[in-house]
């Protein structure tokens, strides 16, 4: 580990996590009798930190994953409920305190975390352990209650029985008794064959909440002497406060101080008020002198130039096979295409906010928390108190899709430092406006590819090269490693399936002051567009059939990458004849351990062309809730289709040009296709849901419009090529 | 002092008149079912019924929504129509993260009290107002018309 790494994960030896799985969740089990004396809001048995079995038998799962719509909270819980044998009506799920050693992502840690799609496959083995040995106990606590062996004790939804002796109680019953069992070291996870609840579509456990108004988010946090602080951001990244004129603020009635505020990252003014628009009218009034000399002052034009001349020179090296350079002297043809992706913001329904209360021993955060324990260390830094001594409360996000987990905590230090300058001890809720979450910054980067492909006399592919330029989402941050490739920019470009014998990726990392971040599916935003779209110019231009050339270059090494295109191509009957008023385009793509394939139908109308249908196939091993799965694959498809058709951030002399969801559109309902999703069936372990929906839409639909338009599409948004429909 | 006519209850409130009613609802009255997600009527996730009709609240000063019958979020659910739009919401399991659902639940609930067989054309009119980032859209289209016919 790094010193940087120790500085920001400090509570976690990584040796630790070498120890594997088993020794972790060993590790984690809290002695019954603490467990007893700790149970606290009722529970009366705690076998470990994920389960907590009240008196009253309702079973409440420890999520250590944030709910932002990706259903992980369902997910989780399913797991756990499936290996207790519990009633699903009585399970709950809350949100863990921050806390790397016991909610460690196995997947990325040492650090507690969500991300990557990672919340269901990097939880699965230790919550059927945690559930299998929780059920055990309270089968022993049965048998030994009633003196029977524990081999005749069953356990179905809820209740525990013995048969032989026609008893029966039920967990809460049973509870006290189990707390004072010792943590069985062999409970042994359900074969799946038995499962009742994993496959079988539970029941979201907060879909009423949502339905009704009563989910609890960040914005709605009310606390006794809470203010809210409404801010000004500078007009450039990088500009600082010089001075600032707060008197008209200061007038307004509720207003109770206007501070200026700076971060590792941003500088400001804060206004607090007794309630938000008190806040917000008074920050109109604040006049701010800024400080820009070092502040950005570039333009996506500029940028766009930029990293077209790079591109045409070599980049480093991220993934060389065969000898590319010789393969394409001798091909007998060379094709080549340039593509271009703007910046993204990600617009959660949701403006970012964050509440912060500063006392003097203690603090506490109440947030959409998606990165608990590098929140808890900047937090922890900004207050001038020990990390252990920040208590993060997590609560529901309004959609994320990568911007709450932020490597360097902007916006919860952004409200520490806030509370902080205000020197007051009560709540501080910070909340931006829709214009300042458009417009601060920590975008999907912008990029250039080029990509280039040697054929043969026989029009086969014989050689392949692929060059990407744009900011690394990860360098200067604890994420990144060590030599120039950042992996995050290069994934689905340098894992590329296809049999290509000589193959060249090379990426040119570049530097400017626009922040920038991961966003729904990271590197797969772009490389799946630029390699799909790429390769069905290809097949365009040696009058292939898309889905057969994608076959003849899938060998079997890529088993599931095979099924998923022959479950897309079979579910939307790709090989009978089209009607004719409609042209098609498919596209595939491996993210998050997961394989994605998408048939976009389009459709000719009196309008315009029209996206009537999506049909997808997804491989995302056992799939824990299929409904789930598919609510998945539908956002993703609809949150890749807004950035495809409209979704752009610029940037003029440093000014970002958006700022609300007027200039920045989304997708809205009239755009939304029908959409059928095909889960293949697997036993395999759970991979990534939550982000792979995403990446192959944009190509599927520019696949479909290059045949029906006649021209490639290689520009992004769809928009700015004024491509509409209908 | 301004006088509120909320969910059948008279409601005073002491905020500036030019207030939107959002806020006074969220912040002055601890009502946080309907959300802030633009403040400039674009996005939805505000909607309430000013006599019945789906309004934007984040642009509505209270002052001109006194003497209106305002319904929201938390007592929809007490009519007919708002109870059926949510069962069928939980039923359909359309939210994700749920943020902009108080304000879906509102328009549809809008369009099936003037509409009770709303077409697919009815739904992305009287929808398209309505954001929601996690696109839940195919759901709410179902959503309604499963709601549409467990009042029919």
């Amino acid at each position: 580990m790094s010193t940087a790494e120790k500085d920001i994960f400090p509570q976690v030896d990584r040796r630790d996590l070498l120890k594997g799985t088993a020794a972790l969740t060993v590790a984690f089990w809290l002695p019954a009798g603490k467990a007893l004396a700790n149970g606290g809001t009722g529970a009366v048995f705690e076998p470990n930190a994920f389960i907590r079995i009240g008196a009253d038998g309702i079973v409440t799962v420890v999520s250590k994953h944030i709910e932002m719509g990706q259903g992980a909270y369902t997910g989780l819980a399913t797991i756990v409920a499936e290996e207790l044998d519990a009633d699903w009506t009585k399970v709950r799920v809350e949100g863990a305190p921050a806390d790397a050693k016991r909610y460690n992502n196995l997947n990325f840690g040492p650090m507690q975390g969500t991300g990557g799609s990672s919340s269901i496959s990097n939880s699965f083995d230790q919550l059927r352990n945690a559930g299998a040995a929780a059920r055990a106990m309270l089968v022993a606590a049965a048998a030994q209650k009633w003196s029977v062996p524990a081999s005749e004790v069953s356990v179905v939804n809820g209740v525990v029985a013995h048969a032989k002796s026609n008893r029966s109680a039920g967990f809460g019953e049973l509870a006290a008794d189990a707390a004072k069992l010792p943590v069985p070291a062999d409970a042994k996870p359900k074969d799946p064959s038995k499962y009742t609840l994993i496959g079988k579509n539970a029941a979201r456990v907060d879909s009423r909440d949502k339905s009704t108004g009563k989910a609890l988010f960040t914005q709605d946090v009310q606390l006794p002497g809470m203010l809210t602080a409404a801010v000004v951001h500078p007009p450039r990244f990088g500009a600082r406060v010089k001075s600032f004129d707060a008197t008209k603020a200061k007038a307004v009635k509720g207003v109770k101080s206007v501070v200026a505020f700076e971060t590792p990252v941003r500088s400001g003014i804060a206004v607090l008020a007794t309630d938000f628009w008190t806040a917000k009218k008074a920050r109109d009034l604040v006049t701010v002198e800024w400080d820009e000399s070092a502040a950005y002052r570039g333009s996506t034009t500029e940028l766009y130039k930029e990293y077209r001349e790079l591109a045409k020179k070599p980049g480093a090296s991220a993934k060389k096979e065969g000898d590319p350079d010789a393969a394409f002297a001798s091909a007998a043809e060379v094709l080549e295409a340039t593509y271009e992706f703007p910046y993204l913001a990600h617009a959660s329904m949701e403006p970012l906010n964050c509440v912060v209360r500063i006392g003097k021993q203690d603090c506490e955060v109440w947030n959409g928390e998606q990165f608990q324990t590098v929140d808890q260390l900047a937090v922890a830094k900004t207050v001038g108190l020990p990390p252990a001594s920040v208590n993060i409360h997590m609560l529901y996000a309004g959609g994320s899709f990568g911007r709450r987990a932020n490597p360097q905590a902007d916006y919860v230090v952004e409200a520490a430092a806030i509370a902080k300058a205000a020197g007051v001890d009560v709540p501080v809720k910070m909340v931006w406006t829709r214009e300042e979450d458009t417009r601060a910054g920590y975008y999907r980067p912008l990029y250039v590819h080029t990509l280039k492909a040697g054929l043969d006399k026989a029009g086969k592919i014989v050689a392949w090269q692929h060059r990407i330029v744009g900011q690394s989402i990860v360098a200067g941050t604890p994420f990144g490693g060590p030599g120039p490739i950042d992996a995050t920019s290069v994934e689905g470009a340098s894992n590329l399936p296809y049999a290509i014998p000589n193959l060249a990726v090379e990426l040119h990392t570049t530097k400017n002051g626009v922040p920038v971040q991961w966003w729904r599916s990271v590197g797969s935003t772009h490389t799946a567009f630029s390699t799909e779209c790429f390769l069905d110019d290809i097949a365009r231009h040696t009058k292939q059939d898309p889905y057969a050339l994608r076959k003849s270059l899938l060998t079997d090494k890529h088993p599931r990458h095979n099924a998923v295109l022959d479950l897309v191509a079979q579910k939307s009957g790709w090989s009978q004849a089209r009607p004719k008023d409609e042209v098609w385009g498919l596209a595939l793509h491996e993210s998050f351990n997961s394989v994605v394939a998408q048939v976009v139908q389009l459709k000719r109308t009196s309008n315009g062309l029209k996206l009537a249908k999506v049909i997808c196939a997804v491989d995302c091993g056992l799939a824990v809730n299929p409904n789930i799965v598919a609510m998945q694959m539908e956002g993703g498809i609809g949150y890749g289709l807004a950035a495809a058709l409209t979704g752009a951030v610029t940037l003029k002399d440093g000014v970002v040009e958006q700022s609300n969801f007027d200039d920045y559109p989304v997708l809205r309902m009239n755009q939304m296709p029908a959409i059928d999703v095909h889960i293949l069936p697997s036993t395999a372990k759970p991979t990534g849901v939550g982000e792979p929906g995403t990446p192959p839409i944009a190509p599927a639909l520019a696949n479909a419009l290059a045949l029906a338009n006649g021209k490639p599409v290689r520009v992004l948004p769809l928009s700015a090529e004024g491509i509409t429909l209908a | 002092m301004i006088t509120l006519d909320i969910n059948g209850k008279q409601v005073q409130t002491d905020a500036e008149p030019d207030t939107p009613l959002l806020w006074v609802l969220r912040d002055h009255l601890g009502m946080t079912g309907s959300k802030y997600g633009c403040g400039k009527a674009l996005c939805g996730a505000c909607t309430v019924h000013v006599n019945g009709a789906a309004t934007r609240s984040c642009v509505l000063p209270v002052s001109a929504a006194s003497g209106m019958k305002i319904t929201t979020i938390e007592a929809v659910g007490d009519s007919a129509i708002g109870k059926a739009v949510q069962d069928a919401w939980v039923a359909e399991n359309v939210p994700q993260c749920g943020y902009c659902q108080s304000g879906q639940v509102m328009s549809a609930t809008a369009l099936l009290t003037t509409n009770q067989k709303p077409s697919d054309a009815d739904i992305d009119a009287a929808m398209s107002g309505n954001i929601c980032r996690c696109a839940t859209y195919v759901r709410i289209r179902t959503a309604i018309k499963r709601a549409a016919e467990s009042l029919a």
